[in-house]
């Protein structure tokens, strides 16, 4: 779960990172009177994505009216294709030095990794990829945890006014990291100011959804996030669901299959209208909802169900098709691949319902194209 | 032979008494495997069907000689089950569990690392020898006995390139699971080394996916390592990006993690690629026949 820049503030302040003034605004009027207590400002949208510097997302404000503005922009035209809830108002500050410094989790080497740069504030990747040894970097133990000596090394960059407080806040971020279960915790412009203050200007953290348990106030901030209702209501039942651009519906069982069933389609001259994971154990009412789901969507002009039965019963899935179109009218062909557990009885099952929209399909491959040119000869909705 | 797993293999069940453990606990013993114990803390003296429960895995082990575990251990609990595991000195971990927190998991890496334990998972579907023994969740009516060692990040998908190589006659030596999540233990280098070692294995299949940059590492020892055939797969060539935030995971891997990038890596060093399921088992089947 990726977090607004000013929840991973709130993180860092609970662990005692200093941090320059600033206030979380709903609307343009709130942002034109937390500017009236602020001062000059930077007005920054809250989004889950990266590039708000470049895409427009921070603006400078010398006065409550421009803040109040540049907020409301944000706010009426969103960010990226989002919409925008929050803005963060910070005060301006003067800044002398731009440093970089982020602790993520290295999935290759299983470690934690530290790392710092003194050529922060613009595109690091960049800085990564042309000049590597401007980024110093420290594997951490995960039963070690971060040692003075990897402090030192990771601040020897900066400029030498600002090695102590660096120090400091290091060891604050990797705190932040471990009681949060956080994947990243990346800090990028880090700010040397004019007073020698060492002071974060962004925040972006990831915090590991499977450990959400453990954190049930950082699990409250996904209320704030916006969702799309259908992904919302997938969710809900335990479908993973995402929404994409084609006409082909696809629902499988496991996320590897899904995703080669998305690809299958595409070699089959096709584009999938979504992501869906029925997961193991597809029950029947799981099915019926995923077809809902699907068949919400008005760009689907034919339905691919692709199951691989291992701990999922194929009788069931074929119980649970015939279900949702009882619940709902289907107006699109619907291709039905079983295989695995009990699939000769789900074929049967299907076979013997006799649905008009319902395509028995024997291969992957096969279930693809019929899904593919079944969609293209049939009406679309769009076009009426 | 096959690799990890064989008909004398002992194996213990970590959370036996839960519906999913006791379903295919007993779906394994039906199939071969040697099921010795079970243990669910405060349900030791039961049974399951004949199978002794424990309170430990080191009593249980202790009992019954067991070297093998095999966890269904709910993901709050799971990271302690494999190092209850460890502890008791069983040498193979299968972790089902799926919803581990990651950063348990790195704790539990680094505890096992340069030991002899061998973990497989968590969140896989663990490993099969057909023939011989079951330890997981693979839908064993699908394999066949043979030569073909197969090793892949994603379930379902490995059971369908499983039954398409078994429907052309083609058998597996053993299939491994490793699991899809951020850290996993048995990695596809290890499945690898030991599958290039096994005199039973003539050709190896590998299924990856998007993420990460483990294929690009498996690519790279197959060119120094490994002197069997190889086929490859990889999921997800027309999946959505990912939202990404933030630029520390591209600076540390270096990689882009898309599904065409690992294709390539594979291509590079010789290892034939299938543009789909049944093209894999096509070229599985061009190469051992």
């Amino acid at each position: 779960m990726d977090l607004f820049e000013y929840q991973g503030k709130e993180l860092f302040q609970r662990h005692g990172i200093p941090l320059i003034e600033r206030e979380v605004v709903t609307s343009a009027s709130e942002a034109r009177e937390a500017a009236g207590r602020l001062g000059p400002v930077a007005v920054k949208v809250q989004v889950q994505v990266g590039g708000r510097g470049k895409g427009g997302g921070i603006v400078l404000a010398k006065t409550p009216e421009e803040a109040e503005n540049a907020a409301r922009k944000m706010f009426e035209e969103g960010f990226k294709d989002m919409p925008v809830t929050r803005v963060l108002l910070e005060r301006l500050v003067d800044i002398r030095h731009e440093l970089y410094t982020a602790i993520t989790l290295d999935r290759s080497e299983k470690r934690y990794v530290a790392m710092t740069s003194s050529e922060g504030g613009i595109d690091i990747e960049e800085v990564a990829e042309k000049t590597p040894e401007a980024i110093r970097k420290a594997a951490i133990d995960p039963l070690l945890g971060m040692k003075q000596f990897h402090v030192t090394r990771l601040v020897g960059g900066f400029p030498q006014e600002s090695r102590e407080g660096a120090a400091k806040l290091l060891g604050q971020l990797y705190e932040v990291l471990l009681a949060n279960d956080a994947t990243l915790v990346e800090v990028n412009p880090l700010a040397v100011l004019a007073d020698g203050r060492v002071v974060p200007l962004d925040a972006k953290v990831t915090v590991d959804d499977n450990a959400l348990f453990r954190h049930p106030e950082i699990a409250e901030y996904q209320k704030e996030f916006h969702v799309d209702p259908t992904e919302a209501r997938a969710k809900e039942k335990g479908l993973q669901y995402v929404k994409l651009d084609g006409e082909v519906g696809i629902i499988g069982n496991g996320a590897g299959l899904v995703m080669s069933t998305l690809d299958v389609v595409a070699q089959a001259g096709g584009s999938a209208a979504n992501f869906l994971d029925v997961g193991g154990g597809a029950s029947a009412d799981l099915m019926a909802t995923s077809l809902e789901v699907i068949l919400s969507d008005p760009a689907v002009r034919s339905v691919l169900v692709n199951i691989f039965g291992g701990i999922t019963r194929c009788d069931l899935v074929a119980r649970g098709i015939l279900e949702a179109l009882q619940r709902i009218d289907a107006t699109v062909p619907i291709v039905v691949r079983l295989d695995g557990t009990n699939a000769e009885e789900g074929r049967k099952i299907l076979a013997d319902a006799k649905h008009e929209r319902i395509v028995p399909a024997a291969t992957m491959l096969e279930a693809a194209k019929q899904a593919v040119d079944l969609g293209k000869a049939a009406p679309s909705e769009r076009s009426v | 032979m096959a690799i990890l797993l064989d008909r004398d293999t002992k194996v213990l069940v970590q959370g036996i008494t839960g519906k999913e453990g006791a379903f295919h606990t007993l779906r394994n013993r039906s199939y071969g495997t040697n099921v010795v114990a079970g243990v669910t803390p405060g349900k030791g003296g039961q049974d399951v069907e004949g199978i002794p429960v424990f309170d430990s895995v080191k009593e249980a082990a202790d009992a019954t000689g067991a070297d093998a575990s095999l966890t269904f251990v709910p993901a709050r609990f799971a990271a302690d089950a494999i190092l209850e595991a460890a502890d008791a000195g069983l040498g193979l971990i299968v972790c089902i569990t799926e919803g581990i927190p990651v950063l348990d998991m790195a704790r539990v890496y680094n505890y096992l690392r340069g030991k002899d334990h061998v973990l497989v998972g968590p969140n896989c579907p663990g490993l099969i020898s057909p023939g011989k023994a079951n330890l997981g969740i693979i839908p064993f009516e699908i394999c066949a006995e043979g030569s073909v060692g197969l090793v892949s990040r994603s379930g379902t998908l490995t059971y369908q390139i499983v039954n398409e190589l078994t429907q052309r006659g083609i058998g597996q030596s053993t299939c491994v699971g490793i699991g899809g999540d951020p850290i996993i233990g048995t990695g596809f280098v290890d499945v690898l080394a030991r599958f290039q070692e096994d005199p039973e294995t003539e050709a190896i299949v590998l299924i990856g996916e998007i993420g990460g940059s483990d294929e690009e590492t498996a690519a790279e020892f197959i060119r120094q390592n490994v002197t069997k055939p190889v086929v490859a797969y990889v999921a997800g060539f027309t999946a959505p990006p990912g939202k990404r935030m933030g630029h520390a995971g591209a600076i540390i891997t270096g990689s882009k993690g898309t599904a065409q990038a690992k294709a390539e890596a594979f291509e590079a060093v010789g290892v034939r690629v299938g543009e789909n399921p049944t093209e894999v088992a096509e070229l599985v089947q061009a190469t051992v026949s």
